[in-house]
This record gives structure tokens, sequence and C-alpha cells, in this order.
């Protein structure tokens, strides 16, 4: 038992993981609520599956063609609507509720409400310690984890990473400082589009691809980025691993009670809150006055 | 010779009818709620539709609930992502009560909203430690864990399927239609006061009630407020309790009307969103206009426009819903009723009182309204 709340666990963390840190990226770095992330999520695993088995290209250009097209219809997103009224908070939230809406809707009149199965990149079992997980659940997870190290490396290592991290900071100083902040957000909101793609391109394949699979992650999403502290990339990935963890505990022990772990997972975040209000890695309030 | 006090009599109601002369009818925003008023009250005489009664009734219970989140985050800044909760728990509340010890409507509803108040005061807990986007996680989680305590209580609360089979708000005719009537105008008793004493609740110009304004310096800058003197955590304790109970009286009505009350309906996150939706949509921070919002875009655009003029499936309709939504908030960010405001009404630059968009001076103090802008010597490309 053990041995399967570890590797379920960490599984379930990598997703998590994946979501979450283009969730607190975008969140952290341009100050949006962005509730269509997780339809971004949805798009590309719908994508995958329509180049894939509608147009039967092979795996390799259909991985390609969904990422690309998610990220173009995320970044056009952001250009052409949500720019514009980015000062209005509620709006924002509101316009992507309404995009995610409608990327739903759009995909239900296409490929009708049934899911859909997009086979695995590769079939078949593989045991670690007496749990079978599938392969393609290890390459998610392994995925997960090169997307983030990579995003890392962006972020710390490269002129245009300091530009992002700066333009979180303080958008006006980094616009004195000679930063092009609209185009570093642009490229944020591309980014953060990018990681939620990644995620439904290697998750599609597990789970079956319905139009209304971006609302469940969504909730664990942002209870993960709050408890991780805001724009905290550090802080997201432990908050979903301890999520992750307390959710596949739950079920693990209480059968029975497997409808409960949301809740306490998302109890266990508003007690941590209570203890830390600005989160486990974020700035505290006396430092950012929003 | 009249008696002294009979003369005061007499002042009062002619200060009373210069007042409605001029501070209603000069202003036409004000005409137009009070229209709106009058054309809610006739409604029945012009149309009895069941139908059409139903949309109106439940456009009513969304405005009390819509308008009390508009309370509680528009004005005070606590942005509550889980409004559902105090709907929910109220609901439940209502029809428990019912139910087991067979209460009435009359006294279920308000009980209802008490225990909306209180769950507001729990929630209020955690958020006087929290701020921003922290708080509206939070309070987006906590009606989850309402639902997991629903699912948890099976007995009590019949889990998934919820509780049916609670009273009628009204039903002492044998007609239905008739019954549907008295409702909708016992849904206006609950709607009218309730809107009227939050809107005089939070009008920050109030000499009476100083929690307006408070509420507009909380949102701006609390730690500036605190720094003036204002008990913060007293208010917020205030607006969490005020917009927990009416969104109880929504919820226990609700029970009411449509006799079934289950966790998805009365505590899932799209109920949270919609009020939102609907709030935002007909302009945030302004009680009028949640109330334009619900009966537009709940009332006239989805449960009129989309279901019985053009039939559409589920699916359009929400659709559809979104399109609009998100093509009005592009151009009119600050939502729909205030963009109209803003065209028809003119603040005054001196006295800050609103005056009608065709006046040239102001109606109290005579400044001049529309202030011709000066030509500016650097060249302007902007305004061409």
């Amino acid at each position: 038992m053990i041995e399967g709340i570890l590797i379920n666990g960490l599984v379930k963390a990598g997703l998590y993981a994946l979501l979450a840190t283009g969730f607190s990226l975008i969140f952290g770095v341009t100050r949006i609520i962005n509730l269509a992330h997780t339809a971004l999520y949805m798009l590309a695993a719908y994508g995958l599956y329509y180049f894939g088995q509608e147009l039967g290209l092979s795996l390799g250009v259909s991985i390609a063609l969904a990422l690309v097209v998610t990220v173009i219809i995320g970044a056009l997103t952001y250009k052409l609507f949500i720019e514009r009224i980015r000062e209005h908070h509620m709006t924002v939230l509101l316009i992507t509720l309404a995009f995610a809406i409608i990327f739903e809707e759009a995909m239900a009149r296409e490929f009708s409400r049934d899911a859909v199965t997009v086979p695995s990149f590769i079939s078949g079992y593989w045991e670690v310690a007496g749990v079978k997980v599938l392969i393609q659940r290890w390459l998610a997870l392994g995925t997960a984890f090169v997307a983030l190290i990579g995003l890392w490396l962006l972020l710390t290592k490269t002129k245009l990473g300091t530009a992002i991290r700066a333009a979180g900071q303080d958008a006006e100083v980094a616009n004195l400082m000679g930063i092009n902040v609209p185009r570093t957000f642009l490229i944020t909101a591309g980014l953060a589009a990018t990681l939620a793609a990644i995620s439904g391109i290697v998750i599609g394949p597990t789970l079956g691809v319905v139009p209304h699979m971006w609302t469940d992650p969504l909730i664990m999403v942002m209870a993960i980025v709050v408890l991780g502290g805001l724009g905290s990339l550090k802080g997201s990935v432990i908050a979903a691993f301890i999520l992750a963890y307390v959710e596949v505990i739950v079920c693990y022990s209480f059968p029975e009670h497997c409808y409960m772990s949301r809740a306490i997972a998302l109890g266990a975040m508003i007690l941590t809150l209570m203890v830390r209000p600005e989160g486990l890695f974020g700035t505290s309030f006396e430092e950012e006055r929003l | 010779m009249v008696h002294p006090s009979r003369k005061r009599d007499y002042k009062l109601i002619s200060r009373l009818i210069r007042d409605f002369n001029g501070d209603v009818l000069t202003v036409p925003g004000r005409v137009i709620a009070l229209i709106f008023v009058f054309v809610l009250l006739l409604f029945p005489l012009a149309n009895n539709d069941p139908h059409i009664l139903r949309i109106l009734i439940m456009a009513n219970i969304y405005v009390v609930f819509a308008v009390s989140w508009d309370l509680l985050s528009g004005y005070t800044g606590q942005m509550n992502l889980g409004h559902a909760l105090f709907f929910g728990v109220a609901a439940y509340v209502a029809a428990l009560l019912n139910i087991h010890y067979g209460l009435d409507p009359w006294l279920t509803i308000p009980i209802g909203g008490v225990a909306a108040a209180i769950a507001g005061l729990l929630v209020c807990l955690p958020a006087l430690r929290l701020r921003g986007p922290y708080l509206a996680l939070v309070t987006l989680a906590l009606p989850f864990v309402a639902v997991a305590i629903v699912l948890l209580f099976k007995s009590t609360t019949n889990g998934d399927m919820g509780l049916y089979g609670i009273g009628r708000i009204f039903s002492s005719f044998e007609d239905p239609r008739d019954n549907m009537i008295v409702t909708y105008f016992f849904s206006l008793v609950m709607m009218l006061p309730s809107v009227l004493i939050m809107w005089k609740l939070t009008d920050a110009r109030s000499s009476i009630v100083r929690l307006g304004i408070i509420f507009h310096a909380i949102r701006e800058d609390e730690i500036a407020a605190r720094a003036c003197g204002i008990n913060t955590v007293r208010y917020k304790f205030i607006a969490f309790a005020v917009g927990g109970f009416f969104a109880g009286i929504a919820g226990g009505f609700y029970a009411h009307f449509l006799r079934v009350v289950n966790p998805q309906d009365t505590l899932g996150v799209f109920l949270s969103f919609e009020v939102i939706m609907y709030t935002v949509f007909g302009g945030i921070c302004s009680i009028y206009g949640a109330v334009a919002g619900v009966y537009f875009a709940r009332a006239f655009v989805w449960d009129y426009l989309l279901t019985d003029v053009v039939e559409v499936d589920v699916g359009i309709k929400r659709m559809s819903l979104a399109i609009i939504m998100v093509l009005v908030l592009l151009f009119m960010p600050q939502g729909i009723a205030v963009w109209i405001r803003d065209k028809i009404e003119k603040t005054c630059p001196r006295c800050k009182l609103n005056n009608a968009f065709f006046r040239r001076n102001c109606r109290a103090c005579g400044a001049e309204l529309h202030v011709v802008k000066k030509k500016s010597i650097a060249p302007d490309m902007s305004s061409g």
C-alpha cells in the first residue's frame, strides 16, 4: 500500500505541478487569474485526438501541431481580449471563464460530449515495487520533470527569463529599465499555454478526453498555486506534491470515502493558509502592497 | 390656525414631494429604476403566464443573491469566489427545518438567512488574515468542504440526491396559476426590501449609516483605512454577516420555490461563478448593476431569448451567453449598467451630484457640467 501511495502520488503530483506552474507563471507575472488555463489543457488533448485520429497524421506531427495550435490560441486570446482589460481584475476573471466555456462548448459541438480515446504513445505497464503503472503515465511524469527543469533554466539563466521575473515583480520599474513589458507579458502567456498544452498532450492518452475535463483540475491547480505562494514556482511544485499526496493517501486509506479526498486536500490548504497567510513560499503582505 | 405639529406634517410631506421632484425625477437613472419597480409590481396584470412568472421569480432570487455578493465583494473588495456557500447553507437549513419540524416558509427563510450570516462570520475568521487572491481561493474551496459534509451526513441530507418535498411558498388557492401569481408577489416582497436595504447600507453619501464609505475605504486601501482609525475587523465582520444573510434569504426562498435542494445546484462552483458573472456583467460595486445584470443576462438572454424565442440546446445557450459576455465586457469593461449610466448621467465636477446628460448646468450648484477641453499646445494625435 505504501508503494502504491508513493508512486501514484508521484504521478499525480507531476500532472498537478505541470499545470500549476503554468497557472502560477501567468498569475505571478501578469496578475491574471486565468480560468481558461486548464481549458487549454483540454484543447491540447483534443488537438492530439483530431490530428492523430481524425486526420491520421503521425504521432510526432500531431503532437507538434496540437502544441502549436494550443499555444497560438492561448497567446491570441491574451493579445486580443485579455490585454486590453487587464486592469479590471474581475472582468478578466469573467472573460477567461467565458473563454473556457466557449472552448468547452466548441469541442462538445465538434466531437460530441462523449469521451474520445487517444492511444498511448507507448502501450503497456511498467511495474515498480509491485505497483503497475502505465508507461504513458511514467512518460507524463518524465515530461513534467523535463518541462519544469526547462522552465527553471529559462527563467533563471536567460535574459528573457530575467525580463519575465522583473516584469512580474514590478511592471512599471521593469518598463523604465527598458524591458518591453507588453511583449514580455505576451511571451509569458504563451509560455503558460505551452505548459498547459504539454500536460494535455501527455496526460490526454491516459484519461478519456471529454469537453468538461478542464473543470476538475482547475480547482486543485488554483489551490496549489495559492498554497505554494503567489508567483513562486518552487512553491507551486512543492504544494502540488503536498495536495496530490493528501488526495492519494485519503483515497488509499479510506477507499469508501474517496469522494472526500478533494475536500480534505482543500481543507489542508485552508488550514495551512491560516497559519501562513501568504502561502508556503510567497512574499509576505508587508513586503508587497497589492 | 393650524396646529404646529400638523404644520410640521405638511412640511414633511411637501419636503418629500419636493425631494421626489428634485432628486428622483431629474436623474434619468433613478427614473428608470422607479419605472422598473412599477413594471415589476404591475407585471402580472399584463401577463400571468406561469412560465414567464417563474422566470421572473428565479430572477428575483438571483437578484438578492447577486446584490449580496456585490455588497461583500464589490464594495468591501473581499473577493469571494464561494458565495454559493451561504446560499447552500441557508437552503439546507430552510429545507431541513421545513421537512423535519414543519416550519412555515416565513419562518424558515429568515432562520436560513441567520444561519448563513453565522456562516459568513465563520468565513470571516480566515478572511481577516488573508488578502486578495489568497482569500478568493480559500472562499472558493469552502463550498467543496461543505459539499463533503453534506455527503458525509447522508442519512440527514440524502447525499447527492438532495432533499425534496419541501413546502411551497404559497399554495392556498386551487388554481396553480393564482398560486404562481401570489408567489411572484412574495418574491417581490423578499427582493425589493432586501435590495433597498443593501442599497441604503452601501450608499457612500449617506449621513446616517457610515457603512458605504467605510466599505469603499477598506477596498481601496485597508492599511490607510486602519490608519484613519477605522476598525476594519468589525466592518469586515459586518460585511460578511450582511452579505451572508441576504444570500441566505435568497437560498431559503430558492429551497421553497424549487422544492429541491441538492449539493450541485446550491453549493456548486458554477453557482458561485454565475453570481459573479451577472454582477460583473451589469457593473460591479453598484447595486443596480447586479440587478440589471441578473435581469438582462439571466432572465432576458438565458431564460427568455435563448429558451423561448430561439430554442437551442444547452451547449449553444452557454456558448452564446459566453460570447455575449466577452463582447460586452470588451467594450464596456466596467459593466453594462454602469456604462449606460455614464452615458445618461453626468456628475457635477463641483458638488459631485448626478445630473441628466442633457443639462448644461448642475441642478444644485449651477456649475457648468460639460467643460470644454482646452486645446493642448502639443499636437494630440489620439483625439484627432
